[in-house]
């Protein structure tokens, strides 16, 4: 197991630990994610490594001199929450109040509560990409080199500011941008390809302007060299869509190949039977 | 009563644009954002001498929004520009979320709100603006009353920290503010003081309700005139102190009596001793085409509708 892998697994354990713990959240879509995540905060991303208050990394949220990363999707929380932690933004111990009254790691991700690594509010889809675009924007306007992802669910597609953003930026040369789509195809109440069909969804993205890119966002190898690939394609006038799949439900055998675990909790003998295919590895908080 | 006269008239968004234009030379983080209604919102002025720090959204209101709260996130001071219609109900949850909820520094500037829009009818007749913005925790909600007021509370918007929403409309009316002034957010404007009724008007209507007093005055009537340009946070201490004299209200508005400033006054005197209230406001009514004159009258907006609920008012206090 590679260094990403082995946190990867951990934030897995995470994930579900959280979930079970407040019988409640999104684990299906949140386990998909877990290497795209891992894969940017651990390795990817310029981020102020400086050290604050208690030890933990010292956030701003103007986001000055680093990269960005904005979760469009907001109700795949616990794997935002669980990275964050673990890169050391906060105590992993808090993680153990996700969804429990007065917590700082709301069901969905927000400012509000002035948790570390968090710069908007997201959880109403399709609002992510538009505030991804302005973030870059302003790097532009600052003359910052740094590089706005974002990430976005496959069926938040249906969301129609998805397309005014999607319209809007590479008219503009947004070049500072990447966006990931989780290409899983499963939505709350189906597949996507039953729900409301994306079609094509990488030739929409060209066909608007992005210069578009596939990726297994399941395999950390794959990802990590995507990646890599990525800080060469920026900058370049347009910008760039990763049409990321991934399976709902990743490194749980029962979670995967259903839209069934995307917003339920495993019990206790769930719980147990997941974690057993997940290594500890970092220690679980 | 005391005299207001006016040399010229003037539209509010005219003075939001020459706001802006004064923001483009002395404040560097603001930024102008439209969607495809450049020439209503009077920007060009501050997209000719700062073409760079102008985004065009084209008629994408809900990106316009979201790309407005990113902006914030790099220090920029964004200003969201679209008609009134546009800029609160279409994106109601778009300012919920990523602005509001969000605590981004991002002004919403919208310009056509109300009936006086006119010709182009209900459809963008914004009536229920006000209420949508007052129900979100922490925006602030602004509705000026003529060109310099207007002009003086987009300066100071801009140095205001927090979300805004500033409402101003499309008819040329009376510039009878002070051109210098000083724009104090949640601070009432003493129009006129007086004993017999509280006149609590603002936006389009604080003219009416000048008139209105000079009206009253000639039958004897001697009426406190407030200009409520903040909707939110309201000047409770202004509102509470004036009724307390006056004994009686009449709150005056471009918009829906649902919600808007007439509720807010409500909701706050009736925690406290409630007195006898009329509302000029829209009765529970979409709008319609006509001159912004011809509506006005036929949705009861006018100094003659103030002048008439002022006397009920009174006649209530027995």
């Amino acid at each position: 197991m590679t260094e990403l892998q082995s946190i990867a697994s951990q934030v897995r354990r995470d994930i579900l630990r959280m979930v079970h713990g407040c019988q409640s959240g999104h684990p299906g879509g949140s386990l998909g994610c877990t290497d795209l995540l891992v894969a940017l905060y651990f390795q990817q991303m310029k981020i102020n490594n400086r050290k604050g208050k208690g030890g933990y990394l010292s956030f701003n949220l103007d986001g000055k001199g680093e990269d960005l990363f904005f979760l469009s999707n907001g109700h795949i929380s616990p794997v935002f929450y669980s990275v964050l932690a673990r890169r050391g933004y906060f105590d992993v111990k808090e993680l153990a109040t996700f969804r429990k009254i007065n917590t700082r790691l709301q069901g969905h991700p927000t400012t509000h509560e002035g948790l570390p690594g968090i710069r908007i509010a997201s959880g109403s889809l399709g609002q992510g990409l538009s505030v991804a675009i302005g973030a870059a924007l302003a790097k532009k306007l600052n003359g910052e080199k740094n590089i706005v992802y974002c990430l976005m669910g496959d069926g938040e597609q249906q969301e129609g500011q998805v397309w005014e953003a999607v319209q809007f930026a590479p008219n503009n040369n947004v070049d500072n941008l990447v966006a990931f789509v989780d290409v899983n195809g499963q939505q709350i109440d189906g597949s996507t390809n039953k729900v409301n069909n994306n079609r094509d969804l990488g030739a929409k993205y060209k066909a608007f302007g992005w210069r578009v890119v596939t990726v297994d966002g399941n395999n950390m190898d794959e990802l990590t060299t995507l990646l890599r690939k990525i800080k060469r394609l920026v900058g370049k006038g347009q910008p760039i869509a990763v049409m990321m799949k991934t399976e709902m439900g990743q490194g749980v055998d029962f979670m995967m190949h259903s839209h069934k675990w995307h917003g339920v909790a495993p019990n206790d003998a769930q719980l147990e039977q997941a974690l057993a295919q997940l290594p500890e590895t970092l220690g679980d908080y | 009563m005391k005299k207001y006269t006016f040399t010229e008239k003037k539209d509010t968004r005219s003075g939001f644009g020459a706001g802006m234009q004064v923001l483009g030379q002395t404040n560097p983080n603001v930024v102008a954002m439209c969607a495809d209604l450049v020439g209503s919102l009077k920007l060009d002025a501050f997209i000719k001498e700062n073409p760079e720090r102008f985004i065009q959204c084209g008629i994408s209101e809900a990106n316009m929004i979201g790309m407005a709260a990113g902006l914030t996130i790099g220090g920029k001071i964004p200003f969201a520009t679209t008609f009134a219609n546009f800029g609160s109900g279409r994106v109601y949850d778009q300012i919920r979320q990523s602005v509001a909820y969000s605590d981004k520094n991002v002004k919403i500037a919208v310009s056509h709100a109300g009936l006086t829009l006119g010709e182009d009818g209900a459809t963008h007749q914004i009536l229920e603006d006000l209420a949508m913005m007052r129900a979100l925790p922490g925006m602030t909600v602004i509705n000026p009353c003529d060109y310099n007021q207007t002009k003086a509370a987009t300066i100071a918007v801009a140095e205001y920290e927090g979300p805004v929403y500033l409402r101003f409309g499309r008819p040329v009316i009376p510039v009878f503010t002070d051109a210098d002034q000083k724009f104090e957010i949640g601070k009432a404007w003493m129009v006129n003081e007086g004993t017999d009724v509280s006149i609590f008007a603002t936006g389009h209507l604080v003219w009416e309700a000048i008139q209105a007093g000079e009206m009253l005055e000639a039958e004897g009537i001697n009426a406190e005139i407030i200009n409520i340009h903040t909707i939110k946070p309201l000047d409770e201490k202004a509102i509470l102190k004036s009724v307390k004299k006056t004994g009686c209200l009449v709150s005056a508005e471009e918009h829906q009596v649902a919600g808007g400033l007439g509720s807010a006054i409500a909701e706050l005197l009736i925690q406290g001793t409630p007195y006898p209230q009329e509302f000029i406001a829209v009765k529970d009514s979409f709008g319609e085409s006509g001159t912004p004159a011809q509506l006005m009258e036929k949705y009861g907006l006018t100094a003659n509708d103030i002048v008439a609920a002022a006397k009920r008012a009174i006649a209530r206090k027995k």
